[in-house]
């Protein structure tokens, strides 16, 4: 899938689609009027959150501008303890390591701990395709993987499915994948989350490889950091006998201490906890204690030319908390799949076109449209990306991608209106005709716009026609 | 062809060139608390136990028997470390299995710190913790954190900890909100956290 959902339309075409199901649209608005609600208690609690932040971005913009002496370090410490360092230009790269290293081990299985990076290298289709299945571990991972669904969040991922949906998924479908669900399977939350523990227990006992992510690289420790809340991270990274871990090379931070800041930022941000239930840090191999054999791939995909664009860079900060699409009044009435990837959201909506460019792919040249710039994100973030800003210079970019050919109708009323405004004599020619396209827009008008809208009633008589006549005012308004 | 290492690195330096590395040391917005005083053992205290996790405070001679009492039916498995005695434990030689350790029912570990401000206790898997299987596949984790050991905030524990060790921040039983957000504690890791904060020192 390589991070964007095959064949998905334009992101207008997709939301309206989502916008219609009124099931959706309940389960969205519960699920992030929930979620905000908890963040804002937590969040409140810190006096120094703003300086947190600003410690935060400071921690991340620091690694990335210094990224290629960050990279050769933390390559230097993992080797130092004890793992294999692998890199990958793409995500056929990627897959192609992940794939070598578990046939290498003959394993016919991996188990996975929640992880972006892998969702968007479409790891687990690539390993299919070479008859090797990947178990998700996540409740919302596993709810969505035995679906044959699509993740539409970044934390949440079946935040679209309510409780009778996901009985009725794990009923259905958990007897094909192993151990089926429980006769007596009710919808309560508790019970369900029993359910996934019963079905995945025999997959992280006999499990020799297990696959992860990071959610954060030291480079001067050689230490990797997950960051989860079930124990399922925890299981694939302690109980296979090898440990493979694909990392964007945007996870890096500098030091140790540099973990402070964002590991008491992302959960308050994230679940609205004070902190996540669990938190791994390994560094390589520990002789007696987990995984012996452990590998870390670092992939760029699109990550160096995200580095590249100089305002665009700030995304690669994020530390994928989601507070952003909690926030989105976008996000929270079209849903995540809306966005035809795995990063939905307002922070999709600038990481998509810069992972991948823009100016070929009507989807993503779509996506930084996709928002009002209400900057409720920007505020909500806590290493400060300024999404809205990075909206703003994603869509010159897409308009100067298009320059050329065939001018699309918004160019032309540029055009038109450049032409118009030119000349106060044009401009008034043109006002007094507005009354009359005004109507004719009304009958005939473009149906993007008025679709939604209704047009304004045209005034009688423009303003500086009206200024002429009374001398501003002056004379009387008969 | 170019190796992916090379080529990366060289798109790396190529993406940076001209950006200055002008953005300040970031500073942790929060002095560190070396002295820790009583509050803070409170908080803890109370923040371990919002997470739904059993907490029970008590002296250094009533350390054995609350943990005895906190312990459910069933076999228990030790650290080879641990300085507390449980009667009829495995003492872990590192070659129980994973299959073995599901069938144990409860683990007893000590902690390296314990964060007040978030409820957190940190294991670094030294001797008196063990391996890290042995505290996650059994289903009751009974955790002995000293009062000593109590730090008042993250930075005051990144500071103490050994980032070479592995470590297992735990805040709570395992939990999930992946169904309407509801929290639902118990799903892979233990499902019953019992911390015992001990007065005194060792």
């Amino acid at each position: 899938m390589s991070g964007t959902f095959v064949g998905m339309p334009a992101f207008p075409t997709a939301a309206r689609e989502a916008l219609a199901d009124s099931q959706l649209r309940h389960n969205l608005a519960h699920a992030t009027g929930t979620i905000r609600a908890k963040r804002a208690r937590v969040v409140a609690e810190v006096e120094d959150w703003e300086e947190l932040r600003l410690a935060g971005a400071a921690v991340k913009e620091r690694a990335l501008l210094d990224l290629d002496t960050q990279l050769v370090r933390l390559e230097e410490t993992l080797t130092a303890n004890g793992a294999t360092v692998h890199w990958a230009r793409d995500a056929a790269e990627a897959n192609a390591i992940v794939a070598s290293i578990a046939k290498a081990h003959d394993a016919q299985e991996v188990v996975k701990v929640k992880s972006m990076v892998t969702q968007e290298i479409g790891l687990n289709e690539a390993l299919a395709a070479d008859g090797i299945a990947a178990w998700e571990t996540d409740l919302a991972e596993l709810i969505v993987q035995l679906g044959d669904d699509l993740p539409s969040h970044i934390l949440v991922p079946a935040i679209h499915r309510n409780r009778a949906e996901i009985r009725e998924i794990f009923r259905s479908r958990m007897a094909a994948a192993g151990r089926p669900a429980p006769i007596d399977l009710t919808d309560e939350p508790a019970v369900l989350a029993a359910a996934a523990r019963e079905h995945l227990r025999e997959k992280f006992l006999r499990a020799k490889v297990g696959v992860s992510g990071a959610n954060f690289a030291v480079a001067e420790t050689g230490t990797l950091v997950v960051v989860e809340s079930e124990g399922n991270g925890r299981m694939c990274l302690t109980l296979p006998e090898v440990l493979v871990s694909v990392v964007g090379i945007e996870k890096v931070v500098s030091r140790w201490e540099d973990l402070d800041p964002l590991l008491r930022l992302l959960p308050r941000s994230s679940t609205g906890e004070r902190m996540n239930p669990y938190t791994s840090t390994w560094s390589g191999i520990t002789p007696g204690d987990g995984p012996q054999e452990v590998h870390v791939v670092l992939l760029d995909n699109g990550r160096t030319r995200a580095l590249a664009d100089e305002v665009g860079r700030q995304a690669l900060r994020c530390i994928r908390c989601s507070a952003c699409l909690n926030v989105c009044p976008v996000y929270e009435r079209t849903g995540g799949h809306a966005y035809g990837s795995v990063y939905p959201g307002p922070i999709g909506a600038i990481l998509n076109p810069l992972l991948k460019g823009v100016g070929h792919d009507d989807q993503i040249d779509s996506l930084p449209y996709a928002s009002s710039l209400c900057g409720a994100c920007f505020e909500v973030c806590p290493v400060r990306i300024d999404i809205p800003s990075v909206l703003v210079d994603q869509r010159a970019q897409v308009v100067d991608a298009h320059r050329g050919g065939v001018p699309k109708p918004e160019g032309a009323a540029m055009k038109g209106a450049a032409y118009v405004l030119g000349r106060s004599r044009r401009l008034s020619a043109l006002e007094r005709l507005t009354g009359l396209g005004m109507r004719f827009a009304r009958r005939f008008g473009p149906s993007a716009w008025t679709g939604a809208r209704d047009l304004p009633e045209a005034p009688e008589e423009s303003f500086r026609a009206w200024w002429q006549r009374t001398d501003g005012g002056r004379k009387d308004d008969a | 062809m170019t190796d992916a290492r090379t080529e990366i690195l060289a798109r790396v330096r190529e993406a940076l060139a001209g950006s200055a590395i002008d953005i300040p040391e970031p500073a942790t917005p929060r002095d560190l608390a070396p002295v820790v005083t009583p509050d803070v053992i409170d908080l803890f205290a109370e923040r371990v136990a919002d997470y739904r996790a059993v907490v029970e405070r008590c002296g250094v001679d009533e350390v054995a028997e609350r943990v005895a009492a906190a312990l459910p039916p069933g076999q228990v498995v030790v650290p080879p470390g641990l300085s507390i005695r449980v009667a009829d434990a495995v003492v872990d030689d590192g070659s129980l299995t994973a299959a073995e350790l599901d069938r144990i029912a409860a683990v007893v570990t000590e902690a390296r710190v314990g964060i007040a401000e978030t409820g957190t206790i940190v294991l670094d898997h030294t001797a008196d913790q063990g391996r890290r299987a042995i505290s996650l596949v059994p289903d009751t984790h009974v955790c002995v954190v000293r009062e000593d050991q109590v730090v008042a905030d993250v930075p005051d524990a990144i500071a103490v900890l050994d980032p070479a060790r592995p470590q297992t921040w735990i805040s709570g039983p395992s939990a999930t909100s992946d169904i309407e957000l509801d929290r639902v504690e118990g799903v892979h890791g233990p499902r019953t956290l019992h911390v015992l904060v001990v007065a005194g020192k060792r």
